[in-house]
């Protein structure tokens, strides 16, 4: 149940970044999480609902774009598939992860006075 | 102020930030990992499910190294004390880090826990054994040099497939209480290493047992391979 504090930490950062640039209010959040990042996106959303109110986040709807698993050869040779070996098909060395373990405050509205 | 119409309303602007969450966890990872280089420390950061076998590896490791081994331990542990007490009677300096109701050690904790722990600035080895638990650990940078993984042969081949975030983390996996194989007519080992080899880009596993001890040679052998400086670090991929 890290998600508790990944919105804790969430919540941290926006406030940090609204006071940095005069925000008076947060209009919306978005964040990216990876396919394997090791978060439940729903108990995060839980976690974001039950915690917003009294927060700079109190009207800000939190949108979630999920981010797929995507793994290369570190030597240019393309994707390597899901499913199978985790090595290049070309030159089998050991596939690189290029996307799919993002925790990522992407983009905030802010309301700046 | 709107600065279009003059109608009195505020502005709304889009700020891109693709900044990391766990920012302030990983500066503080970078934090430990400084004073782990600083003081030539070897820090593995061991996870696996309650009752994987976490602590009996550590007992198993304390024997083979001996009394003389610099090594501690810092035992994340939801309530009790037990695992430190553990490791401490094996003959290693051990601290527990009580977590409450977290389900994870974060670089913090790691830090107050070094606090607790003068000795560690002479150690060889500091082992982090990390809440029992295959998602959340996984989640938090600590400082670590490596991951290790603990699976137990009881635990079934399928855990790879189902917990892939802790395993693609994985620079070794230590299947444990392989003693008890003979007891498990359906577990197949080449079956776990598949397995892994779907989640892990550079698959590295050694069965062991810290009951009969075999196996642990071997683990201990690894672990002094870290202590010649290692050429590539564990970097946080897709981190923006
Ligand atoms: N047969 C056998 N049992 C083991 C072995 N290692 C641990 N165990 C048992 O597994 C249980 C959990 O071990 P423990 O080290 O406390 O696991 P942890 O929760 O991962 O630290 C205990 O009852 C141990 O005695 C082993 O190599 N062989
Ligand atoms: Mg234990
Ligand atoms: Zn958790
Ligand atoms: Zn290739
Ligand atoms: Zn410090």
């Amino acid at each position: 149940m890290h998600e508790y504090s990944i919105v804790q930490s969430l919540f941290d950062q926006i406030r940090d970044t609204a006071r940095a640039r005069g925000a008076v209010a947060v209009h919306r959040v978005t964040i990216q999480i990876g396919e394997i990042a090791g978060v439940e996106v729903e108990l995060l959303r839980t976690a974001y609902e039950l915690f917003r109110e009294r927060t700079i986040c109190e009207h800000a709807p939190l949108e979630v774009e999920a981010v797929a698993v995507r793994w290369t050869c570190p030597d240019g040779h393309g994707d390597v598939t899901r499913g199978h070996a985790l090595v290049c098909a070309v030159c089998a060395r050991p596939a690189r992860l290029a996307a799919g373990d993002e925790i990522v405050l992407k983009q905030l509205e802010l309301e700046v006075p | 102020m709107c600065q279009a119409c003059g109608c009195g309303d505020t502005n709304i602007v889009p700020v891109s930030l693709n900044e990391r969450i766990l920012a302030a966890n990983d500066r503080a990872a970078r934090h430990n990992r400084e004073h782990f280089r600083d003081r030539h420390v070897s820090a593995i950061n061991l996870m696996g499910s309650p009752g994987a076998g976490k602590t009996a590896v550590l007992e198993a490791t304390a024997r083979m190294l001996g009394p003389g081994a610099r090594v501690g331990v810092l035992a994340g542990d939801l309530a009790t004390d037990n695992d430190a007490q553990r490791i401490r009677a094996a003959g290693m300096v051990a601290e527990s880090i009580t977590t409450g109701t977290a389900c994870h050690l974060d670089a913090d904790m790691i830090h107050k826990g070094l606090h607790r722990m003068p000795e560690w600035r002479t150690f060889d080895y500091l082992f982090i054994e990390n809440v029992g638990n295959l998602v959340c650990p996984a989640v938090y940078d600590l400082g670590q040099d490596v991951n290790v993984v603990a699976l137990s042969v009881t635990e079934g081949e399928d855990k790879p497939l189902k917990y892939p975030t802790m395993f693609q983390k994985a620079d070794l996996v230590l299947l444990t209480k392989i003693d008890l194989l003979p007891h498990l007519p359906d577990v197949r080992i080449e079956t776990i290493r598949e397995n892994l080899s779907i989640v892990m880009p550079a698959p590295r596993m050694f069965s062991v047992s810290a009951r009969t001890g075999e196996g642990i040679d071997r683990w201990v052998h690894w672990l002094e391979g870290l202590r010649v400086p290692r050429a590539s670090e564990h970097v946080i991929v897709g981190a923006l």
